[in-house]
């Protein structure tokens, strides 16, 4: 396989864990909650997955378990921003710095053992094309995650439930003065914002890297939140951002392998250097920024 | 039975006090149940918590060895977040400005000059307001998040650190361990307390503190902070300028992040080496919010998380816990504390079913 | 007859206020009812109770003669109640399909073919496609009629309507009303506006502090006689102040132009005015005009770069910020006191050195907490502020209190040049009386001063010259003494000659 073929090949498998942990963080910032947490929340949901995976060999089960201690792990968060009108900057670190505590204490035990990931599955007749047909040979949560965010598009945009999380995200004393119950809603974004995220890290420790390691994911809720940003919180924006991360990982990785000559620290950098610089591209644009922002982000709701 | 939150008319000091008290008691409690839910005696690690830090001298010496950069790097930070202002990216800034100060004993191992340790410090402080100046240049210039870019410039500094440590900077004496050469006497922070680690940077720690009272306080400057952190429209009409607050916020959390770098550096690691990195940073952010973003409260808080983090390594060591499981325990602390905060703006009433709220 | 809505002993309170206490209610089917009350007499938490957005704390709600508990306002609509209120309930980056579908069900399309319906029977024409964004404030307030309208309500509640629609269309709005009064809907009026409810109410009921005052037939009685219901005493004279000789030039704006890089404000284009020292020129206008950007750009909370557009006390301004402005004499009153006048949280002495630091409250960039009580304890004597004292937080303080304090704030700067926006917004009569012989005072000793108000009585009350804001731009100069409200009103919907 050469360079090219290994990017276009594994491009997809890298950008999965961002992409499901930004998806959900999408629908938490849509409704106007900054969740800082992800890191932690990535973490929790990798730890339980590896170990259940390898109790019980079975990724659906490692899946579930993942999004079920994401989705627990923040409601405590939910608890403190919503029911208590936290500082929502604060409360997603303190949620962050919680996880990964969880997630080494539970996963000590588990350090340096193996397990087996997914296997690929190639789309008919698409990964027998010419050039591009490595792309379609990937495991099945890849394909999932595609058609989630095929489904959460279609959500955002064309569906009530959307629109009612789109209406809370911009101004909650209106939403409410119509009556729709902002901070339940608000809890069931975050909700489902965690239990991404835990799928996320399921992702990571089970099939993208079958191992559990402390600290295994390694900036990735946080380049997640960015790619929130980058996306100026629209879903198509948002998987583009991802795969250019995924892209952009592989790249680093293929750069190694091929003895560039440059030391690995200074490639390992170059997704957080990016990650900066398409950072301030994306948020020059002041109007384009206004636009898209949502409006009652990271303030809390008190009636 | 339900409970109500009733908004009250002017924060309550009793609750502003009470919180972090209580948000501890909590979280005590919480890591009890932990601890038996994982099997571990609780009795034990509640000794070895709450205890042993102050049994010993030695114990409570190393409590006030980590308190002095828990101290500075929250002081540095806390002015920032009543502006409004996240830098969480202290750790970084801390990281660079140790690589800054071993600049010297780095080039200059022989190096015997009394200007040395200065010298140091100043790169120290230097080095960390270059890498929070870089987050303060991008969010003016660009309008690029703060929280973002000070994060990824700490995974950077970790990575530089790396470079260093594994590349130009290793000791060529130190069987190939990451760190580098043992500094000279005169890079090294005098000791305060003889037969301790405890060197003078807890009372650089104390004067930051000391200054940062006096600014928040007593200052006008400081006060335009105040105002652009709770009300950034009224800092506006005012005509306080928010970039100011942005360059001013992070580059003085830059600088006291750096000079803890270079005291650690210049104090009980003796040379650059990899551990240089030990989460102080983060730390410091829990140890800000805890103190209720006030000076003095900072004092207290610092030297609480530095005795829980000793108590919680020794804790951790008698119960065969991973040391990252401290972790555990800060969230926690935050999560309660931001929690019982409420109660500074908000009594909780119990309605009875049969009963009208009583305003 | 049973009526369509009563209420019975309702009460309401928030903290420390009582906002409604032991109200009685009764609407007739097919009636239009006014309720009447001056700001802060409790009108708007009564119509919450009524929508179902609060709940009373004692006392009944009846529909129809049945007891009714209303815990949200999705009850509310299920029972035929419809609500326009008066900070709309619009999402600005919905379209307005979009913000009719999230309580109306039915399609996209279905819905936009209804409201285009709607808007031809009541004559209320609106683009369902729009995004609200691009709305001005009388088409919004069309969206939100329509969004009730759809619902096919028995009765339709309207938090003052009026004060965001220049006269003339407010008889375009009363067309609409009675027609939908003619099919059978019964209609909620609320407003503070004496004769507009004797023009279109059949009954009113009368609030003050929170207690009901009267129940009367408002066509029956005298302005006079209502204005007594509501304020517990007559209402207070104008006060029309001799012209006064003027001096120099204190404000120009030379062909100011705005493009505005928030999608969602308005852009201003070549405004030009000039105000001297010792007279008082208004900027009439629907808000959303403009007026925030206007107030900005004077202020220079907006800092257009040219220099030379703005001048101040003869110096060209267009370059400087806030705090540059301020100590050339200049001080503002902006519309918003909670959180831009004054930050909530910090108390009133902190308050006062926001903008007063360079009157001897900063030395050596120390503050000194003796000096910044003097200047507040004075504040507060000096213009009947109620409060516990300077260390009451601002966020304490009822509307009209903290209207006072922050006006009494910037007057003590004796400024050369004051800019005071919507000066009695949500203020009560009293205090709006007291703020607008203040500002007269002022001018009477020689400064000049820029108010931009939603209101035109209040405006003709007090300013010497007027323009009027629309679309970003501004009319000629007109002498109040010599302009008519509807002239103004003809500026306010474009019709005017802009090119005079």
């Amino acid at each position: 396989m050469n360079g090219f073929d290994f990017i276009l090949a594994g491009t997809l498998a890298a950008a999965t864990p961002m992409l499901l942990a930004a998806l959900g963080e999408l629908v938490v910032e849509r409704s106007g909650v900054l969740n800082l947490g992800l890191e932690g929340l990535m973490a929790v949901g990798a730890a339980l997955a590896f170990i259940t995976v390898y109790s019980y060999d079975s990724h659906a089960m490692g899946f579930a378990v993942a999004a079920f201690g994401g989705a627990a792990l923040s409601m405590v968060f939910a608890a403190v921003v919503l029911g208590f009108a936290a500082n929502q900057v604060a409360a997603g670190l303190a949620i962050g710095v919680l996880g990964l505590g969880l997630s080494s204490l539970i996963g000590k035990k588990f350090e340096s053992l193996t397990i087996t990931g997914l296997p690929k599955l190639s789309l008919p007749l698409l990964s027998d094309l010419p050039f591009v047909g490595p792309l379609f040979t990937q495991d099945i949560v890849v394909w999932l995650t595609a058609l989630l965010a095929v489904a959460i598009w279609g959500v955002l945009n064309h569906s009530k439930l959307g629109l009612i999380i789109r209406a809370v995200g911009e101004n909650p004393h209106a939403a409410r003065a119509i009556g729709f119950p902002v901070l339940r809603v608000r809890c069931a974004a975050i909700g489902f914002g965690g239990a991404m995220a835990g799928v996320a890290g399921a992702y990571a420790a089970t099939v993208y890297t079958p191992l559990w390691a402390d600290g295994m994911i390694a900036g990735r809720g946080w380049i997640a939140l960015a790619l929130v940003v980058f996306g100026t919180w629209q879903t198509g924006r948002v998987v583009f951002g991802a795969l250019l991360f995924g892209a952009l990982s592989l790249g680093e990785l293929a750069a190694q392998a091929a003895g560039i000559g440059l030391p690995s620290q200074v490639l390992a950098s170059i997704p957080y250097a990016v990650t900066i610089l398409m950072l301030a591209v994306i948020s020059s644009n002041r109007r384009r920024m206004r636009l898209n922002t949502i409006a009652s982000l990271g303030q809390p709701f008190e009636r | 039975m339900k409970l109500t939150m009733i908004r009250r008319d002017r924060a309550s000091r009793a609750a502003m006090f009470a919180a972090p008290f209580i948000a501890l008691a909590l979280t005590i409690l919480s890591s009890l149940v932990l601890f038996a839910v994982l099997g571990k005696a609780p009795g034990q690690a509640l000794y070895s918590l709450l205890l042993e830090p102050f049994l010993s001298w030695y114990a409570f010496s190393e409590v006030l060895l980590k308190t002095a950069p828990l101290l500075l790097i929250a002081q540095g930070l806390a002015i920032g977040f009543r502006a409004n202002v996240f830098n969480i990216g202290a750790e970084g800034q801390l990281v660079i400005g140790a690589i800054a100060a071993s600049a010297l004993p780095v080039w200059y191992p022989q190096g015997d000059v009394p200007l040395m340790l200065p010298a140091m410090m100043v790169m120290g402080a230097l080095g960390g307001m270059v890498w929070a100046g870089l987050a303060a240049g991008l969010r003016t210039r660009f309008n690029a998040n703060e929280i973002l870019v000070t994060l990824m410039l700490t995974l950077i500094a970790t990575q530089v650190l790396n470079y260093l440590l594994l590349g130009p900077w290793k000791d060529p004496m130190g069987f190939n361990f990451p760190q580098s050469v043992m500094f000279p006497d005169a890079a090294l922070l005098p000791i305060l307390l003889p037969g301790t680690r405890v060197n003078v940077s807890i009372l650089i720690a104390l004067l930051a503190s000391v200054l940062a009272y006096v600014l928040m306080r007593h200052r006008f400057s400081g006060f335009q902070l105040l105002v652009g952190g709770l009300a950034p429209r009224a800092a506006s009409y005012a005509g306080f300028s928010e970039r100011r607050a942005i360059w001013i916020s992070l580059l003085l959390g830059g600088l006291a992040a750096g000079l803890a770098g270079a005291a650690e550096v210049a104090g009980p690691l003796g040379q650059l080496q990899r551990s240089v990195t030990s989460g102080y940073g983060y730390s410091a952010i829990i140890v800000a919010y805890l103190g209720g973003l006030n000076p003095l409260g900072i004092v207290v808080s610092a030297f609480l998380m530095s005795a829980l983090a000793i108590g919680g390594d020794n804790a951790m060591v008698s119960a065969d816990l991973p040391v990252a499981a401290v972790f555990v325990f800060q969230g926690l602390l935050l999560v309660y504390y931001l929690a019982a905060l409420t109660l500074i703006r908000h009594r909780i009433q119990v309605i009875r079913p049969d009963e009208k709220a009583i305003p | 007859m049973t009526p369509l809505l009563s209420l019975q002993g309702a009460s309401k309170r928030y903290g420390g206020v009582q906002a409604n206490a032991g109200i009685d209610l009764n609407v007739d089917s097919g009636s239009i009812h006014a309720i009447l009350g001056e700001n802060g007499a409790g009108k708007s938490t009564l119509m919450k109770l009524i929508y179902g957005v609060e709940t009373p704390d004692e006392g009944e709600i009846l529909w129809k003669g049945a007891p009714v508990r209303l815990t949200s306002p999705a009850d509310a609509r299920r029972l035929g109640i419809g609500m326009v209120f008066q900070h709309f309930s619009l999402f600005e980056t919905l379209s307005v399909v979009q913000n009719i579908a999230l309580i109306v069900p039915g399609t996209q399309a279905d819905l936009s073919r209804r409201i285009r319906a709607l808007g031809d029977e009541f004559g209320l024409a609106v683009d369902p496609a729009a995004m609200v964004h691009s709305l001005s404030v009388g088409e919004r307030q069309r969206v939100e009629i329509i969004r009730c309208l759809l619902l096919n309500p028995e009765l339709l509640i309207l938090d003052e309507p009026t004060s965001v629609l220049p006269p003339q269309s407010v008889a375009r709005l009363f067309d609409t009303l009675r027609a939908l009064q003619a099919k059978g809907m019964s209609i909620l009026f609320i407003s503070h506006k004496l004769e507009e409810i004797k023009e279109l109410c059949d009954t009113a009921t009368i609030l003050r502090a929170g207690r009901v005052t009267g129940r009367v037939d408002p066509a029956a009685h005298s302005a006079k006689e209502l204005a007594t219901l509501m304020i517990g005493r007559p209402m207070p004279p104008p006060l029309h102040p001799t012209p006064h000789g003027v001096g120099e030039a204190r404000l120009e704006l030379v062909g100011l132009d705005f493009a505005n890089d928030d999608p969602f404000g308005v852009s201003l284009a070549d405004l030009s005015l000039t105000l001297r020292a010792g007279e008082i020129v208004g900027i009439a206008g629907i808000s959303g005009n403009g007026q925030q950007e206007l107030a900005a750009l004077v202020s220079g909370e907006i800092v257009p770069g040219n220099a030379d557009c703005i001048r101040m006390m003869g110096r060209p301004v267009g370059d400087l910020g806030a705090a540059a402005r301020r100590q050339m004499g200049f001080a503002f009153v902006p519309e918003d006191r909670l959180g831009r006048g004054a930050v909530p949280e910090m108390s009133l002495s902190d308050n006062a050195l926001l903008t007063a630091h360079g009157r001897g409250l900063v030395t050596r960039g120390f503050i000194s907490r003796e000096a910044e009580r003097a200047y507040t304890t004075a504040c507060i004597a000096r213009f009947d502020v109620r409060t516990i004292g300077p260390d009451a937080e601002a966020g304490a303080l009822s509307g009209g209190n903290l209207q006072k304090f922050i006006m009494g704030r910037e007057i003590m700067l004796n400024p050369k040049l004051l800019l005071v926006a919507q000066p009695t917004w949500g203020v009560d009569i009293g205090a709006a009386v007291d703020i607008r012989q203040r500002l007269v005072q002022m001018r009477n000793e020689g400064a000049a001063i820029l108010v931009i108000s939603e209101e035109i009585e209040e405006l003709f009350e007090i300013c010497d010259r007027l323009h009027v804001l629309h679309q970003g731009r501004l009319s000629p100069s007109l002498t109040t003494q010599a302009t008519t409200v509807e002239q103004v009103g003809a500026y306010m919907i474009g019709a005017g000659d802009h090119s005079a």
